[in-house]
């Protein structure tokens, strides 16, 4: 027990943090898992990791809210930081437009800071000392050696600055114009070739991004069979390369058998949901419920969680973070429930489980 | 074998199934899963039952839904090899994740009844080898999943019932077992829901695999429900047994008790 003591004193150093992948944007888990960061640290944290190398992610979309687009855009940033080849497929007529709204990551970053003037850098470098005694110290220590981060954080109101488009493979396709699955399978086959797998050495990887895969924009969304064969397919080509693919789809306009065939497809599945806005029982319930913008579930995953439901928040405005659900202090209780409950949605993540 | 894992085992009667008797025919198995509850799992127990080095059973294992190594690593971590397995013989993979009939459009002309067909064909000639090496063996087909074996069809549900009379007549000719994984809550909002009925009449051991009743805990993952119906209590007649339990996922094992039984 004492011997446990000391090794575990503060100041011994974060084992699970020290080594560090020689690839930026990639980190290695437990069991020979490799994963790729989706953007929002806070669910990073939630899977284990992130998203896991070869595998597939279903985000069930909510019918009235695009609270998806927020998990898609910071998947999709995020591995353009990495300059990681990405694809992109949406219903819409041009989906290049899309990347245009990407959020741009959030200031005081070794990366960015790099790019600038040295005069400049020097007026700043003085508030950008600032931001480390802001609030997470934990997330600002390691950053120093001039490194990508694995995971950044992200301004949702700028969008993502221009020379991370340049000289990088992204290919968008749309699924409007685009009516046959065929060619869309040959597409995502041949960006998938190019991020073959070696056992050992790893290169890159690969980011695709299917939004509202099943929507009645696209030609083919009555063909069931054929879309879940080419999720399938889709699904298996994955496996055998170093990519990771997110698949939203509108589970309100589909069959509920269809539905259910493509949850049983995914590798993990999550739903987003969007909250009233003035759900009064919900106000009282909750914690922090007037920041809330969202509630995020978990429905499977390759590790086992204590919760399932989180909700989303935009803190300061810009940055999304996830939280789990905080029940509301009840009137007469103590003073310390207040207290607790009030520091846990005042952090930007709460560890701890009471709902 | 561990005390909390022989729950499973029991309910199954699975010495029944591993050590061929005269009495005892070969069985269907069933296990029917959700979203919520995988059940992925009760084939991983499965398989390491069936392949432990105190016997010689043989496993034929028809994959649709992940490729070899994602088993590898499983049953690797629960203490079975199965590279070993498969250079002794005693394991025969086939990887059917890009199986499909009718194929591209652009490729060769493949009907479902003829890719179906190669497949059996293909089952049945390991079938018929694995038999020959070794006379007291008892050999069983696992297909995994029944669901996505018929988007492999094309949605093509007679097709795959045909493939699993097929398959079921193989139980009778080599007396070998077959596991079927079905993931049940496809079928619950159709009106004829062919594939689960249908394989519930076939199969003599059903295992559902539910969420909690009550709803999330942090120390019961799920219940376990084994319906037993081909049990001879020695008298003559049959009936059928049903038990229910909880499991807890772990790290490697999976822990089954009966409600209420922990504190």
């Amino acid at each position: 027990m004492a011997a446990m003591k000391t090794r575990t004193s503060s100041f011994s150093r974060n084992i699970s943090g020290a080594p560090t992948s020689p690839i930026p944007g990639l980190k290695y888990g437990p069991n020979g898992t490799i994963f790729v960061s989706s953007g929002i640290s806070d669910l990073d944290k939630i899977l284990g990791g992130g998203y896991p190398l070869g595998s597939l992610v279903v985000v069930m979309e909510d019918s009235e809210a695009p609270h998806h687009m927020l998990l898609l855009r910071n998947f999709m940033s995020q591995g353009l930081i990495h300059k990681q080849p990405l694809l992109y497929a949406s219903p819409s007529s041009d989906p290049r437009a899309f990347l245009g709204t990407l959020p741009s990551p959030l200031s005081s970053k070794d990366d960015r800071s790099r790019d600038r003037d040295a005069e400049q850098e020097k007026g700043l470098r003085i508030a950008w000392q600032y931001k480390k005694y802001f609030g997470d110290e934990q997330k600002v220590e390691g950053r120093g050696d001039g490194k990508l981060e694995y995971c950044n954080d992200f301004d949702l109101r700028k969008p993502l600055e221009r020379y991370f488009f340049s000289g990088q493979s992204i290919d968008c396709i749309s699924l409007h114009d685009n009516p046959s699955l065929y060619t869309f399978r040959d597409r995502c086959s041949a960006f998938l070739a190019q991020l073959p797998r070696y056992d050992g050495k790893i290169t890159s990887a690969g980011r695709i991004a299917i939004q509202s895969f099943c929507s009645p924009q696209c030609e083919f969304s009555n063909m069931e069979w054929g879309m879940l064969s080419f999720i399938r397919y889709l699904k298996s080509m994955v496996r055998s390369s170093n990519a990771v693919a997110v698949l939203t789809f509108p589970h309100s306009l589909v069959s509920p058998s269809f539905s259910k065939r493509l949850q049983h497809l995914a590798d993990t599945l999550l739903s987003v949901r969007a909250i009233q806005d003035e759900d009064k029982e919900l106000a009282k319930l909750l914690t922090g419920y007037q920041d809330m913008v969202g509630l995020l579930n978990i429905h499977k995953v390759p590790v086992i969680l204590d919760a399932t439901t989180f909700s989303m928040k935009l803190q300061k405005r810009r940055s999304l973070v996830l939280e789990c659900l905080n029940q509301a202090p009840v009137d007469c209780s103590s003073g310390t429930s207040y207290a607790t409950s009030g520091s846990c949605s005042g952090s930007s993540t709460s560890g701890t489980l009471d709902f | 074998m561990d005390r909390s894992s022989s729950l499973l085992d029991e309910a199954l009667d699975l010495d029944g199934l591993t050590t061929p008797s005269p009495s005892q025919p070969a069985r269907v198995v069933l296990v029917e899963d959700c979203v919520e509850t995988s059940g992925a799992f009760i084939l991983h127990h499965l398989m390491k039952r069936f392949l432990s080095p105190h016997s010689s059973n043989a496993v034929v294992f028809v994959a649709f839904a992940h490729p070899f190594s994602h088993y590898e690593r499983i049953l690797r971590k629960m203490g079975c090899n199965l590279v070993v397995q498969r250079d002794n013989n005693r394991f025969l993979f086939f990887d059917m994740l890009m199986l499909e009939c009718p194929g591209l459009d652009g490729g060769v002309g493949q009907s479902i009844e003829s890719g179906l067909f190669a497949l059996y064909g293909k089952i049945q000639k390991a079938v018929e080898v694995s038999s020959l090496a070794e006379s007291k063996r008892n050999i069983t087909v696992m297909i995994d999943d029944l669901s996505l074996m018929e988007v492999a069809a094309n949605g093509s549900s007679n097709h795959v019932m045909d493939f699993l009379h097929y398959c079921h007549t193989l139980t009778t000719q080599f007396g070998c077992s077959l596991v079927t994984l079905c993931h049940e809550d496809i079928y619950s909002s159709t009106e004829r829901a062919t594939i689960p009925l249908q394989v519930e009449y076939l199969a003599d051991v059903i295992i559902k695999a539910e969420p909690l009743a009550s709803g999330l805990a942090t120390d019961v993952h799920g219940q376990l429900t084994v319906l037993n119906k081909g049990f001879y209590d020695g008298l003559g007649s049959s009936r059928s047994k049903m038990r229910n339990f909880h499991y807890r996922i772990k790290e490697n094992i999976v822990e089954y008790f009966y409600p209420g039984s922990r504190t």
